[in-house]
């Protein structure tokens, strides 16, 4: 209901925006008819709910295809970087973290942060623009936009070109793939990581201060038990929290990174459907990047059961 | 067994050996790549409505009649010839008999009645499609234009119209008025907008969607066949990385370049600038219901205030022509005589005096939120022009609203003055004249946003369309003009030029008027 008002209430008229210079009376009233407009809006949102229930999301006005057609197209696309970005992210974000904290205070440290607190500060469009400069035009080991080279050809069965390609067996439009998605994906991981390395380190530090971690040590046992099953297990809960949120967010499509890698996913589509007031595009891609953000929430509350065994959810 | 290190080692040679694998883009003297800033919406020529989709539409079907290269003159295409009885009102094509569509299906007179009818008969089984309405042929008024049409035999269709209508020529040479499949259509359903089939000198191959468009040769094709076997449209949305991928050989070929790149371009000798006078057109509407508009004196006093070749040279980067008239001059019937309004404050202030503003007034700029095809910086150039104002008295004040809103209030006539433009569609003057000028034009919700009501004007616009005669629809435009400017209802700011950039090996690819993107005659040379 707040997605379907919050598009019918922002001002601009769907017809008039998809008529532009060419809108006369006649094209408005026809169009507005066709969009069900002038029906009273208690009535559009009875249909709307009905036709959710049935699992149809209408079809989009402005591109005239099926909304879940356009929802399911793109996604993979975004998937696939999501996935590369947060795997970037969590690599390097952990991996600075727990360097930064167990050489707390060294130049480890203060460098590890340094690349965090850049990480964080350092503008999408502008990252974007100087790795293009510089991996793809000055010294060019990556390409400039795109998923897939002008002469690969490549059957897409799901939509996620690296497993498309293991799927026909071709290496070499896999290397294709994985070229192209290197830039976007360092891009879009780069504020994750910084906040994954930030939260890291901060919690590492909180843990390792702990009683049982002093025991530990007392115990004699060797540094890299103490240090990989007990502190950073512990110290993983809040990384973990913070890893599901970006995740999600970063399935919601990242307009920038899509705009500037020529990326077709799914966050451009919603942007230029909201533009439109192409409302049926933007009430289904809105829907389900909603329930998306809740489910993958959900996962992260049942992970944090088995990380901690004193996180239960019980039935009262 | 492996040990860790060993695991480590393999995995980093297979990610080597992969991003090896896969080396650079190689590059195909047989394969066009041209890169654009957005994917088309669709491919059916009758449902489209934007720039984009026409691109890919232009290469894949064909119109009875086109326009000739580098004009908007008529010639034949999948009709060899026509002609029109004594009342204006009957058509007659003769088509050609050697062409088949995409898929097998021949092309004939029934075809034709297929494409045009599903579009034109309410009760035709294709006329309501899930996907969309036949918005251009509403658009350009084809239902009042046409009273019947028919398939005499299989070479000969016919078109009966309401009342003589000059532009109804024209208009038979846009998009929308392509030849479409009726088998594919019949197949595919509301899909067909994804599943094209025409009789043009390209066939589809694939589209991914926001990512690429793959159009293969038509070995089949009835005319000189193209040169390229494959050409791809790719979309690339910020103008800068769409360069860059230029500049790096990954294109052949882009359009709608920045004003930011010209320089480089002019001086990278691998990289041709495409110009060509775009048929547009971006004004300063007045409104001539409400005072102090509704005074000549006024309106003529804004025309000379405003300094229209400083807009051109920093608002376009020189791409543009300051503007004299409401048509483009590369536009027949264009009044090349009229002498433009010169650029003048100390008149406009005489003027203003004259008409009783000697201490000048209040007024509202209205200014579009978004760039247009001819106007790119609306919002600085609404500045640039409070700025002209301010010299000679008047005090505008800016308003600026979300574009859907912006375009209500201004059909409905909210504004003092409006920044609005528009770009042509069948190459026609009464397209731009009739549409944005005649009183007819300007009930509201209005295209007229001048409100501007001459009784003299009209007569001559609605003679103009229903004369067949070139030479007496010339005359009267040139009137027309004459009438417009003197009486001022705009002031004409500037024609866009329209631009592409091609690597220096393509040959033969020439920017046309209307917008259209022909590749038949382009190719690709030996590799420099």
């Amino acid at each position: 209901m707040a997605v379907f008002l919050m598009i019918h209430l922002v001002p601009g008229d769907p017809a008039q925006a998809m008529l532009g210079e060419r809108a006369n009376a006649e094209t408005l009233t026809a169009l507005r008819h066709e969009m069900g407009l002038d029906q009273p809006l208690y009535k559009q949102f009875g249909i709307f709910v009905v036709d959710l229930l049935q699992g149809d999301l209408g079809r989009s006005f402005r591109t005239h295809e099926k909304v879940t057609t356009e929802i399911f197209r793109r996604f993979p696309a975004t998937v696939e970087l999501t996935f590369a970005a947060m795997l970037f992210a969590m690599v390097g974000g952990l991996g600075l973290g727990l360097l930064a904290a167990v050489r707390r205070g060294s130049t480890v440290d203060y460098f590890s942060m340094a690349v965090a607190t850049a990480g964080i500060s350092m503008p999408v469009f502008w990252l974007a623009l100087v790795l293009i400069l510089l991996l793809a035009v000055y010294f060019p080991i990556f390409p400039i936009s795109g998923r897939l080279s002008s002469y690969t050809y490549l059957e897409s069965r799901t939509g996620l070109y690296l497993l498309d390609a293991l799927l026909a067996g071709d290496l070499r439009a896999f290397g294709d793939v994985l070229r192209h998605l290197a830039l976007p994906a360092v891009t879009l991981g780069t504020i994750p990581l910084a906040v994954i390395a930030r939260m890291t380190r901060s919690s590492l530090l909180e843990v390792l201060g702990e009683d049982y971690i002093r025991t530990a040590w007392a115990k004699g046992l060797p540094r890299r038990l103490v240090l990989l099953r007990h502190a950073v297990r512990n110290a993983f809960i809040p990384t973990l929290t913070v890893i599901a949120l970006e995740f999600g967010y970063l399935l919601g499509g990242a307009i920038i990174t899509e705009t500037i890698f020529a990326w077709p996913g799914i966050g451009r589509w919603l942007f230029l459907a909201v533009q439109a007031r192409d409302f049926r595009a933007v009430q289904g891609g809105v829907l389900l990047l909603a329930s998306l953000f809740i489910l993958i929430n959900l996962l992260a509350d049942m992970l944090y059961a088995w990380l901690d065994p004193r996180i239960r959810y019980d039935r009262r | 067994m492996t040990s860790p290190s060993q695991l480590r080692r393999v995995l980093l040679g297979a990610c080597l050996t992969v991003l090896a694998a896969c080396g650079g883009s190689g590059h195909s003297a047989d394969t066009l790549v041209f890169g654009r800033g957005s994917d088309s919406i669709g491919l059916d020529p009758a449902l489209e409505t934007d720039g984009e989709s026409f691109k890919v539409c232009d290469n894949l079907y064909e119109t009875l009649v086109t326009y000739a290269p580098g004009s908007t003159q008529i010639v034949p295409q999948l009709a060899r010839e026509w002609s029109v009885d004594p009342t204006g009102l009957e058509w007659t094509f003769h088509l050609r008999t050697d062409v088949q569509f995409h898929d097998g299906t021949p092309f004939n007179a029934e075809a034709m009645l297929f494409s045009l009818g599903r579009q034109f008969f309410p009760d035709h089984p294709f006329h309501k499609l899930a996907a969309g309405s036949y918005q251009y042929w509403k658009d350009m008024g084809m239902d009042d234009i046409i009273a019947d049409m028919s398939a005499l035999n299989d070479s000969t269709f016919v078109v009966r119209l309401a009342a003589p209508n000059a532009p109804f020529l024209s208009n038979l040479g846009m998009n929308f008025c392509a030849a479409v499949s009726p088998t594919a259509v019949q197949t595919h359903g509301a899909d067909f907008f994804k599943n094209p089939v025409g009789t043009g000198p390209f066939r589809f191959v694939e589209w991914l969607k926001d990512e690429r468009i793959v159009l293969a040769k038509n070995d089949s094709y009835w005319g000189p066949g193209p040169h390229i076997e494959r050409l791809i449209f790719r979309s690339i949305q910020d103008p800068s990385v769409r360069f860059l991928e230029l500049r790096a050989g990954a294109l052949h070929g882009m359009d709608n370049l920045s004003p930011e790149f010209l320089d480089e371009l002019r001086t990278n000798e691998q990289i041709n600038l495409l110009t060509q006078p775009g048929m547009n057109v971006g004004y300063l509407a007045m409104n001539n219901e409400k005072p102090p508009y509704d005074d000549r004196r006024v309106r003529m006093a804004l025309n000379h205030a405003i300094n229209k070749q400083s807009l051109v040279d920093n608002f376009y980067g020189g791409l543009a022509e300051a503007a004299k008239n409401p048509i483009p001059p590369m536009m027949w019937s264009y009044n090349d005589d009229i002498e433009p309004y010169a650029y003048d404050p100390e008149r406009a202030r005489a003027l203003l005096a004259e008409a009783g503003f000697a201490n000048g007034f209040d007024t509202e700029l209205w200014a579009m939120p978004a760039p247009r095809p001819y106007m790119p910086q609306p919002e600085k150039i609404a500045q640039a022009i409070q700025a002209d104002l301010a010299q000679v008295g008047i005090r505008a004040r800016i308003v600026s609203l979300e574009w859907a809103t912006y375009l209500d209030k201004v059909f409905n006539g909210h504004h003092d003055l409006c920044l609005l433009g528009w770009t042509g569609d069948n190459g026609d003057p009464d397209n731009f004249l009739y549409v944005l000028l005649d009183k007819m034009a300007a009930v509201k919700p209005a295209q007229n946003v001048a409100f501007y009501k001459s009784d003299e004007l009209h007569d001559i616009l609605v003679a103009a369309r229903t004369q067949t005669d070139p030479a007496i629809r010339t005359q009267l435009y040139r009137e027309a003009q004459r009438i417009i400017h003197r009486d001022a209802p705009w002031v004409p700011l500037v024609h866009a030029t329209q631009t592409a950039a091609f690597r220096r090996q393509v040959e033969g690819f020439q920017l046309h008027p209307t917008g259209s993107k022909w590749f038949s005659a382009t190719r690709i040379a030996a590799s420099n």
